[in-house]
C-alpha cells in the first residue's frame, strides 16, 4: 500500500542509538526497508548502523529528505518527539511507546492540527507492507505479501490474526496498529479509508477492542463508504465494566462499549463479523471469497 | 488511580471551588469532636471507600444531634459497605466524612472527561444533578450541554458563561459557577486527572453553589510527575494482587472464573479470555506479561495468579513478538520448580524463537498440554477444567 509506507518511503528512527531503536532499525533493514538515519540529540555527526546521527529532526530531514519516522523515545519524552517531527515536516509518524499520558497527546493532537502529519500511534506495534519494509516492533516473518489489509488496536492480536491468515494461504498488503491508547493519532475510519483507496487491498480486516465508539463508528462509515468487504472482531466479550483491561482505552464505560453491542451493531450494519477470536482467518477466507 | 472523596474535596478547595466544611475521622469518638468543630444542628456522615452508589447503601446518612453522628459512625466505620460497584463482598469502611449538611435548592452536574472523539477535554453540565450522569445523558440527553476545551488557550470564562446559562445557573449564580469551572479545569490539567466531576453542585441557602460530593480519577501512566497526587493513593482500597502485579510490570485484574491466564498482550489477553468463555469456560484473571518478558517476570505472573485459590488450571498463551519464546518457556519451567506447580497447564508459543521455546519445554520433566493454536488452547483447557471437576464431584459422574 502507498498510502502510510512504500517502496519509496525514506525512513528515520527518533532515539535512534538507543537499545530498542537499535534492534528494530536492524530487523527494518534486514527486510528491505529503506531506512536513511536517526536522530539522538547529542550524537549528532557521528554514524549508527552505518547511518548517519543528526541532533535534531529537522537537520535529518533536509539532509536525507526523510519522510517516515519511528519514534523510540520513552513516554515521558515522547509527546516533544512527536511535536518536533510534525514541526519538521515528517508525513507518517510512527510511535511505539507505551504509556504516554494521556493530556500530553491531547496537546500533540492539537499542535498537529493544520499540518500534513500523520500519527501511528501511540502504543503499536507500527506498520508493516511485506515486501517493502516496516517501522515497528513486529515480527516480521510470519507477514506476508496478499491482498488484505489489517488495522488494529492491539498488537499481538494482530499477530494472532496474521497467524490464522497463513494457515489459509492469506497475506496482507499492509498491517496498520493505530494503538491501544484512548487517544490515538490514526482512528479506524482514517486506515479504512486509505485501504479503500488503496489498488493493492481487496479486503480489510478490524480488529477492535472494548471501550470507545471507534470500531461502531468506522464500520457505519464503512457502510456509507467502503465497496471493499470488512471484517470485524472486537476484543473482550468477557471483560468485566469499569476495569482497565491493559490498554489504557480498554475499559467499558457504558453499554454501547461492551464487544457484543459492539458486534451486534456491525453486523446489523452488514459486515462480516467474527465472534470467537479463533475464527478471524477463516472470517477474512469468506469475505476474500465473497469478491470471487 | 482513583482517590478518596473527602481528598478530592481538599485538592478542589485549593482551586476555589467551594465545598461543605468536614473533617475525615476514623472513630466515632472523633466524629462527635469533627461535628462540634464544625458547629450547626444537622451533619451528614459519609464513608469514604472508592466506590460511587454509598448513598443507597447506607453509607451515606444525616445526624441531627452530636450523639446521632455519633452513633451512625459507629454504625458505618468497620462495616462492610455493599454498592453495585464492590461486588457481593462489599468493601470495609476505615474512615468517614464528616461534614455540615446544607438545606439545598438545586442540584446541578459538572464534569470534565478526555473525549475520545475529539480527542480534547470536555466540560459537561446538566440541571438533572445529583443522579448518574450517563442515566441522565440516556434518558433525557437534552439536559446534558457540553463544551469542547482548545489545549492551547485552555477553559474559557465565555464557555463557562455559555454552559453555565444554558443550564440555568443564571444572575448571582452565574459567576460563582464560571469559577467554579475554571477551578475544575485547572485542577483536572495540573494534576493530569482523566476525569473530574462534581456531582451534585449544588445551590444551598444564601443562594450559594457548593460542590457536596465530587469525584477524580488519574492518569496512571502520568502519575511519574504527579509526586502529590501518588500520595494520595489507597492501597486498602486496591486488590493487593493487582497492586502486586503492578509491582512487577504484569497488568493483572481479577475475575471470577477457574481458568488462570498468562498472555502476553492486552488485545490477545482479551482474546483468550473470549476464547475460554466461548467454549463454556470461566477465565479467573487478565494477565498481559506484556513485551520484553524474561523468565523472573513470567514466574511472577504464575505465582500472583496462583494467589487466586479458585485456580484449577493455567492457560499459557503468548505470540512473541518482541518477547522471546525460549524466555517464556524457562520461566514457566522456573515457575514449576519453584513454585510446586500440580495441576494442570496449556501452552500455547508461537513467533519468535517457538522451536527453541517448545524444545525447552519437551525436554523438561513436566507433563505441559501443548497446544497448536488458540482454539486448541480453549479447547484443551475445558477438558482439564471438566476432569478436575468430575474427579471432584463424583456424583455427577456421566454429566458433562
Amino acid at each position: 500500500m502507498s498510502v502510510f509506507l512504500n517502496k519509496d518511503s525514506r525512513v528515520i528512527f527518533q532515539g535512534f542509538t538507543g537499545q530498542h531503536a537499535t534492534f528494530h532499525a536492524e530487523e527494518a533493514m534486514k527486510i528491505g526497508t529503506r531506512v536513511v538515519g536517526g536522530v539522538t540529540p547529542g550524537k549528532g555527526g557521528t554514524q549508527h548502523l552505518g547511518l548517519p546521527v543528526f541532533d535534531t529532526v529537522e537537520e535529518a530531514v533536509q539532509a536525507t529528505g526523510a519522510d517516515v519516522s519511528g519514534i523510540f523515545a520513552p513516554p515521558p519524552f515522547a509527546a516533544d518527539a512527536i511535536m518536533e517531527a510534525v514541526d519538521a515536516g515528517i508525513k507518517t509518524i510512527v510511535v511505539i511507546a507505551d504509556g504516554i499520558p494521556v493530556q500530553d497527546m491531547v496537546r500533540v493532537e492539537r499542535y498537529r492540527l493544520g499540518t500534513n502529519s500523520m500519527i501511528i500511534g501511540p502504543n503499536t506495534p507500527g506498520i508493516i507492507t511485506p515486501g517493502v519494509g516496516k517501522v515497528g516492533i513486529m515480527p516480521s516473518h510470519i507477514y506476508s505479501p496478499g491482498r488484505v489489509g489489517i488495522v488494529s488496536r492491539s498488537g499481538t492480536l494482530n499477530y494472532e490474526a496474521v497467524a490464522q491468515m497463513s494457515e489459509l494461504g492469506l497475506g496482507q498488503s499492509s498491517s496498520i496498529g493505530i494503538g491501544g491508547d484512548p487517544i490515538n493519532g490514526t482512528d479506524f475510519v482514517t486506515v479504512l479509508k486509505a485501504f479503500e483507496d488503496d489498488p493493492d487491498t481487496d479486503v480489510v480486516l478490524m480488529i477492535g477492542e472494548i471501550g470507545g465508539p471507534q470500531e461502531v463508528d468506522a464500520a457505519r462509515w464503512a457502510k456509507n463508504n467502503m465497496r471493499k468487504p470488512l471484517v470485524c472482531y472486537v476484543a473482550g466479550l468477557s471483560a468485566p465494566a469499569g476495569r482497565r483491561m491493559g490498554h489504557a482505552g480498554a475499559i467499558i464505560s457504558s453499554e454501547s462499549d461492551t464487544a457484543t453491542a459492539k458486534i451486534d451493531t456491525m453486523e446489523a450494519l452488514g459486515m462480516f463479523v467474527v465472534r470467537n477470536p479463533a475464527d478471524i482467518g477463516a472470517t477474512v477466507l469468506k469475505a476474500v471469497r465473497s469478491r470471487d | 488511580m482513583n482517590i478518596h472523596e473527602y481528598q478530592t474535596k481538599d485538592l478542589l478547595r485549593h482551586y476555589g471551588v467551594p465545598v461543605p466544611s468536614g473533617h475525615v475521622v476514623h472513630t466515632e469518638t472523633q466524629a462527635a469532636k469533627a461535628a462540634e468543630e464544625i458547629g450547626g444542628s444537622r451533619w451528614v456522615v459519609k464513608a469514604q471507600i472508592h466506590s460511587g452508589g454509598r448513598g443507597k447503601a447506607g453509607g451515606v446518612r444525616v445526624g441531627s444531634s452530636i450523639n446521632e453522628v455519633k452513633k451512625i459512625a459507629g454504625e458505618i466505620i468497620g462495616s462492610l459497605l455493599v454498592t453495585h460497584q464492590t461486588g457481593a463482598e462489599g468493601r470495609l469502611v476505615r474512615r468517614v466524612l464528616v461534614e455540615q449538611a446544607s438545606k439545598i435548592l438545586h442540584e446541578y452536574y459538572v464534569g470534565l472527561i478526555i473525549d475520545r472523539a475529539t480527542r480534547r477535554v470536555t466540560l459537561v453540565a446538566s440541571s438533572a444533578g445529583g443522579v448518574d450522569i450517563e442515566v441522565v445523558a440516556q434518558q433525557t440527553p437534552e439536559l446534558i450541554i457540553r463544551e469542547v476545551i482548545d489545549p492551547a488557550v485552555g477553559l474559557l470564562d465565555f464557555q463557562c458563561r455559555k454552559v453555565a446559562y444554558g443550564v440555568g445557573l443564571k444572575g448571582p449564580l452565574l459567576p460563582q459557577a464560571v469559577k467554579i469551572m475554571k477551578g475544575l479545569y485547572r485542577c483536572l490539567r495540573d494534576s493530569d486527572a482523566t476525569m473530574a466531576e462534581i456531582n451534585p453542585l449544588a445551590v444551598v441557602e444564601g443562594n450559594q453553589l457548593l460542590a457536596l460530593d465530587a469525584k477524580m480519577s488519574f492518569d496512571d501512566n502520568a502519575l511519574y510527575r504527579r509526586p502529590t497526587i501518588l500520595e494520595l493513593r489507597d492501597f486498602d482500597e486496591e486488590d493487593p494482587k493487582e497492586v502486586d502485579a503492578t509491582g512487577h510490570g504484569l497488568n493483572y485484574i481479577a475475575l471470577d472464573g477457574d481458568v488462570g491466564c498468562i498472555v502476553n498482550g492486552a488485545g490477545l489477553a482479551m482474546a483468550t479470555m473470549d476464547a475460554i468463555t466461548l467454549h463454556g469456560g470461566r477465565p479467573a484473571n487478565f494477565l498481559d506479561v506484556g513485551g520484553g518478558a524474561t523468565p523472573e517476570k513470567v514466574a511472577n505472573a504464575f505465582r500472583i495468579v496462583l494467589q487466586d485459590p479458585a485456580v484449577k488450571i493455567i492457560l499459557i498463551n503468548i505470540f512473541a513478538g518482541i518477547n522471546r519464546c525460549d524466555w517464556i518457556a524457562t520461566g514457566i519451567i522456573q515457575a514449576m520448580r519453584d513454585q510446586n506447580i500440580k495441576m494442570p497447564i496449556i501452552v500455547r508459543l508461537a513467533g519468535t524463537n517457538v522451536e527453541e521455546g517448545r524444545a525447552i519445554l519437551s525436554t523438561s520433566k513436566f507433563p505441559f498440554i501443548i497446544a497448536s493454536n488458540l482454539n486448541d488452547a480453549a479447547e484443551k483447557a475445558m477438558i482439564e477444567v471438566k476432569k478436575i471437576i468430575n474427579q471432584a464431584m463424583p456424583l455427577t459422574k456421566g454429566r458433562p
